[in-house]
């Protein structure tokens, strides 16, 4: 589903790579830990798979289509099949909830017999159910992440990138968005979640890649977030 | 294309930016209504210039002598010099106006004047009134040929009286296309630097739809209809007050010389000819340059 080649990418403000020859692998279905100190080039990764950024070196490939060669015009392809979830939410405070969902869909050109269909479906499954009438400031943080998480999802992506999607959120309710993405990722949906949160990458048991510095440095199947840790 | 939510986004934006909005359209609005004044300062001297190409004549005034000597012209000096003028090409048809005559018009065209109680037969000249085939070049033949000849006193050209009114018109038109130009460029800056705004106000709506894959003229459209919005109407307002201003200046400014047949009138026609015009063009003005600026500045 996701594949980096050798894949080197240098600002121009600075002297060290952003991201150092890194080769990833991420199958079909997958859920992916992206981990590593601020500066270990895990957003430079996202904005690489979203086609934000052009690789310098190497090959990128997401969903069969090879994102750096892609031509401009078809960037939205790729991106409509790539979902996306933040730190800081980014809904639009001047619309509902159900308006936020159904944006996504109809920037996209979707009909509205199928938002009017779909937004509520979505709505459903990430318990939201009843609350498509309300302003994003009316919600409380979890609620909030879960609306951007519909949002990323009701069209149905093959793969969903979550950047930090927890960093605002107390344990508690990380738990509860992390159940959110699980159960997203039994659809079939490749997850891939930069995160700083150890309890949760420890909890959850997943695939760890780790980045430091810009290179892979660890690659587990089942890791946690420190080394130590997974030995204590 | 969903067009109920790009009519959303677009009256969304406009409303958000309601001063800007305003201000973008009057500056466009003085602007299209400078270069319309400059596009009617052109028409009128078009029209001007037709209506003088056919009456404007060559005066060969005779001199003082045969003038008085010969009534109508059936003497050798008179005679020759009217036949060298039939017999030029460049020359439609002569005729002759002799002293009597001149006084007569002269009386006409001065009528309850003081000049024409002063004024004597004797004191004008006679004259052979040159109609010209050829308008480019008959003139300068007409006053080679007839430079030096006996019985001649002097060559009138109407042409070099009426082109002081024509390089008028033309120096109204050059100050109102110079003026537009600099309102223009006012308004260029104005509609590129309320397409950023517009933009920066909605930067979060333009990175969820370029993250949900939303096509970059989807992205793009709202902000370049309401650039195109606000040239439209700005175009609408100097049409609006290019009518007012016919109607509240340019008639009373023009009516002397208009009635006179000096210059032909400007007509309510005109204007609306005129202010049709300026709608592609305030609604191109704007589109470009809001494409331009969202291709150069805003990453959509």
């Amino acid at each position: 589903m996701i594949r980096l080649e050798r894949v080197t990418k240098m600002y121009k403000t600075s002297t060290r790579p952003a991201l150092d020859r890194v080769s990833v692998s991420v199958e079909k279905g997958e859920f992916v830990f992206l981990i590593g100190p601020s500066g270990s080039g895990k957003s430079t990764f996202l904005r690489l798979l979203l086609r934000e950024d052009l690789p310098t070196r190497g090959k990128i490939t997401v969903a069969d289509l090879d994102v750096a060669k892609l031509p401009r015009r078809r960037v939205p392809r790729l991106r409509q099949r790539i979902g996306c979830v933040f730190q800081d939410f980014r809904l639009l405070p001047n619309k509902t909830v159900g308006g936020n969902v159904a944006f996504a869909l109809e920037v996209i050109g979707k009909p509205q017999s199928t938002i009017g269909r779909v937004v509520p479906e979505v709505l459903e499954l990430v318990g939201l159910e009843g609350k498509a009438d309300r302003m994003p400031h009316e919600l409380s943080g979890g609620e909030q992440q879960r609306v951007a998480i519909a949002r990323a999802f009701v069209n149905r992506p093959l793969v969903l990138l979550a950047d930090e999607p927890t960093g605002n959120l107390d344990p508690d309710t990380s738990q509860d968005i992390m159940l959110l993405l699980e159960r997203i990722n039994r659809t079939g949906t490749t997850v891939v979640m930069a995160t700083h949160d150890h309890s949760i990458v420890d909890s959850m048991r997943r695939r760890v890649v780790e980045l430091d510095l810009g290179q892979v440095v660890r690659d587990e199947s089942r890791g946690v977030y420190g080394v130590g840790r997974a030995q204590a | 294309m969903r067009t109920d939510f790009v009519r959303r986004e677009v009256t969304t934006g406009l409303r958000r930016n309601v001063t800007m909005t305003i201000a973008m359209v009057l500056t466009t609005a003085i602007s299209l209504a400078l270069v319309g004044t400059g596009l009617l300062a052109v028409r009128t001297i078009d029209s001007t210039e037709a209506i003088y190409a056919d009456r404007l004549e060559v005066q060969v005034a005779l001199t003082q002598d045969v003038s008085s000597a010969d009534t109508d012209c059936s003497q050798p000096i008179c005679q020759g010099i009217e036949t060298t003028l039939q017999n030029s090409p460049l020359v439609e048809s002569v005729t002759y106006e002799s002293q009597q005559a001149a006084y007569e018009r002269f009386q006409e065209l001065f009528a309850g004047q003081s000049i024409a109680d002063v004024a004597r037969p004797q004191s004008l000249p006679a004259t052979l009134r040159v109609k010209l085939a050829d308008q480019d070049n008959g003139a300068e033949a007409v006053r080679q040929a007839m430079n030096g000849q006996v019985g001649v006193r002097t060559v009138i050209d109407q042409r070099d009286v009426v082109g002081k009114l024509f390089d008028f018109l033309g120096g109204v038109r050059n100050v109102t296309f110079a003026l537009a130009l600099v309102q223009a460029i006012a308004a260029l800056l104005l509609i590129s630097n309320t397409v950023q705004v517009s933009a920066y106000t909605r930067r979060v709506e333009v990175g969820v739809m370029r993250l949900v894959g939303a096509t970059r003229w989807y992205t793009q459209l709202p902000f370049l209809i309401e650039a195109v919005i606000t040239g439209v109407a700005g175009a609408v307002l100097a049409g609006v007050g290019l009518v007012v201003a016919k109607f509240v200046f340019i008639d009373d400014l023009l009516a002397g010389i208009a009635q006179n047949g000096v210059i032909p009138p400007v007509t309510i026609f005109d204007v609306l000819e005129t202010s049709i015009w300026l709608v592609p063009i305030g609604a191109a003005i704007a589109g470009v340059t809001g494409y331009v600026t969202l291709r150069l500045y805003v990453k959509v």
